[in-house]
């Protein structure tokens, strides 16, 4: 597996400056705010975040390794284990499931031949639900690398696979 | 017919997320006016006088709020602004943070200025995280014009502004869980008193205000109190706005004057245009998922048989037998085809995902609460579910540290009192309610 507890790991130079800005913008001693946009940093870079990359980022804030683990834990958005290229993020909560939320789920999960939780053997795409993404009147909707994808059909969800694929979303 | 806007009303403007064309159409006259012209006490005065209601969901006195907040020398002070949005069924700051970010950074520096706050902080949900690149996009414009920084325009006032996001947590809107989470931890939310006034962001008196709530005070300190008092009806003063969802017409953001008829929010042609594909209304969460949902008797007229409207009061007519709440204003709005078990497992559901484990009641009743909703939903339940579900209610009300408790326990409690016979229908029809939906219910024909 990949994420063995003992691989060192290193962050990008761009990743590792903005880390340092960020910390810079809080007061002393009140540095381990910056943790969660460090994680947002993170999985950025890495995709997901495994516990040599939480331990590093612990060692760069100075603080207890278990103290990046809570955090990461606690917080839905991080995902600590290996995921597709893509995750979709289906939100599957109330007002979006009054306009077909289910339908666009099952739909993906026909079209990709994965379930809910897993990612296809081509290592592309990874199908989760999400709880209220915060866009309910523009349902149903998924959220991939914190991008939108709203008004969703089957249409608009063959579309938008065929993007991925091509890359055509990787460029921003 | 209610049109004034404060909020929205420039929104479609091209540019007006610069700082150029912002300014150009009035912006960051509140902050001119405020540090030129005003002490601090005299911006809390005016937003006392506004009647300004925190839009948050609470809708506590946002001027009130301010005075309570604790001025101890030598400590320094913070306001915090709560941009974490994740009630099911509330878009509204995604919105204006989105079309009008100067707006909300505008509110932030005179806001600050009347609490004497000198570093601000915005929380924003984790995933917003393309707002929150645009709010940081207009916070170097508002340093680079002057507006944020050290001695803004030349009142010997300094604010610097900060964005950070949240990761994922529902909890984390709670305001004391949102400054956990500002301090880099997880999202438990804080045992009462201290209030944040007191202590708040590490352990400094803080204010936490909803998005909203500091938009409006930009038009509050440039019109005046008295005159934003004046818009509005009774004690609901000002704008609201309403992030509708659901099978409508036209979902989305809408500012509306308080005191629009609820009729006429769902049906009129300036707002959602009635219900989706020609069907008809069976039930509305007028404020958001933790609100009470109320059956399609009860959404345009009260128990009385007077007009609903849009405000506080009229909303929460008839208290939680007959009405419901204005809450965050997420308007969620269901059609004849929904199903009232489906949906209220499905929030359930969500607050269970959502609790943060701290106090039993809450960690163990919303999982229960999901669990019973669930065989109920798939036609395995029977009658007694449907008073465990009342009892499960009545343990976790009042008896948690937050009130996410209530907020899960509730919405429970009154899809069952309006919709009892629709959870009977499940449990004596098994197979059909897997079949169909139950349809419209009728109107009780005494009094409720
Ligand atoms: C579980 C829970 C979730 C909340 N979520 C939000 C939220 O997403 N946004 C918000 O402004 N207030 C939220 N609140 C209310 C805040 O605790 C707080 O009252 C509010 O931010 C105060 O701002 P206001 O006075 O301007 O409304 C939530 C409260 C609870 C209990
Ligand atoms: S009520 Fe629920 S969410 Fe609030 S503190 Fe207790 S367990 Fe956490
Ligand atoms: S319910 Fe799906 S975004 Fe809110």
């Amino acid at each position: 597996m990949a994420h063995t507890d003992n691989e060192p790991v290193e962050f990008s130079s761009e990743t590792m400056s903005k880390m340092k800005e960020l910390i810079a913008s809080y007061p002393e001693g009140k540095h381990k705010s910056a943790l969660i946009r460090i994680l947002h940093l993170v999985q950025t870079e890495k995709g997901w975040v495994s516990t040599p990359s939480m331990n590093k980022v612990a060692e760069i804030l100075k603080i207890q390794p278990i103290e990046v683990y809570e955090v990461a834990t606690f917080y839905t958005m991080f995902h600590l284990e290996p995921v597709g290229k893509y995750v979709f993020e289906v939100c599957h909560t109330g007002p979006c499931m009054l306009v077909g939320s289910d339908n666009i789920i099952e739909y993906i999960e026909n079209k990709l031949n994965i379930k809910i939780g897993e990612t296809t053997t081509d290592g592309l795409f990874t199908l989760k639900t999400a709880e209220c993404l915060g866009g309910c009147g523009y349902g149903p909707l998924l959220q991939c690398k914190y991008k939108f994808h709203e008004h969703l059909t089957k249409e608009r969800v063959d579309e938008l696979i065929e993007k991925y694929r091509s890359g055509k979303y990787d460029q921003n | 017919m209610k049109y004034r806007k404060l909020l929205l009303e420039n929104v479609h403007i091209p540019g007006i997320d610069t700082f150029d064309v912002y300014r150009k159409n009035g912006g960051y006259r509140s902050v001119e006016k405020a540090l030129k012209s005003m002490t601090p006490d005299e911006v809390v005065e005016e937003v006392k006088k506004s009647g300004l209601r925190g839009r948050g969901g609470a809708g506590f006195p946002t001027g009130m709020k301010w005075s309570f907040l604790a001025k101890p020398e030598g400590v320094p002070r913070h306001l915090v602004c709560n941009a974490d949005e994740s009630e099911p069924g509330t878009f509204k700051d995604r919105y204006l943070m989105e079309k009008n970010p100067h707006l909300l950074i505008e509110g932030m520096i005179t806001s600050s200025f009347a609490l004497g706050a000198n570093l601000s902080f915005i929380y924003i949900r984790g995933e917003f995280m393309y707002v929150l690149h645009i709010l940081e996009k207009a916070i170097s414009e508002a340093y680079a014009n002057g507006f944020l920084g050290k001695n803004i325009l030349g009142s010997g006032f300094d604010l610097d502004l900060c964005v950070a996001p949240g990761g994922g947590a529902y909890i984390c809107g709670e305001e004391t869980a949102l400054l956990e989470s500002l301090e880099g931890k997880r999202g438990n939310p804080r045992m009462k008193p201290p209030f944040p006034a007191v202590k708040g962001l590490w352990g400094c008196p803080t204010v936490v205000n909803n998005v909203e709530s500091i938009a409006a005070v930009v038009p509050i300190v440039n019109e005046g109190g008295d005159a934003y008092a004046q818009i509005g009806l009774g004690r609901s003063t000002g704008t609201k706005l309403i992030s509708a969802s659901g099978n409508l017409v036209r979902p989305g953001v809408y500012e509306i004057e308080m005191g629009v008829s609820v009729e006429e929010f769902i049906y009129g042609d300036d707002y959602c245009r009635g219900i989706a594909n020609d069907k008809k209304l069976k039930a509305c969460i007028p404020g958001g998922s933790s609100v009470p949902i109320l059956p399609h008797y009860l959404v345009t007229k009260t128990a009385a048989g007077e007009d609903r409207l849009m405000t506080y009061e009229s909303l929460s007519d008839g208290g939680f037998a007959t009405g419901s709440m204005l809450g965050s204003g997420g308007f969620i709005v269901f059609d004849e085809d929904q199903c009232i078990v489906r949906n209220t497992w499905n929030f359930a559901r969500f607050y269970a995902h959502e609790s943060c484990g701290q106090c039993s009641p809450c960690r163990e009743g919303t999982g229960w609460m999901e669990k019973v909703l669930h065989r109920l939903e798939h036609g395995h339940g029977n009658m007694r579910d449907i008073t465990l579900l009342e009892e499960i209610n009545k343990k976790i009300e009042g008896n948690t540290i937050c009130p996410l408790g209530d907020a899960a326990a509730w919405p429970v409690a009154a899809a069952i009192r309006h919709f009892r016979d629709e959870f009977e229908w499940h449990v004596n029809e098994r197979e059909q309610s897997q079949k169909r939906n139950y349809g419209l219910i009728t109107q009780p024909s005494v009094a409720v």
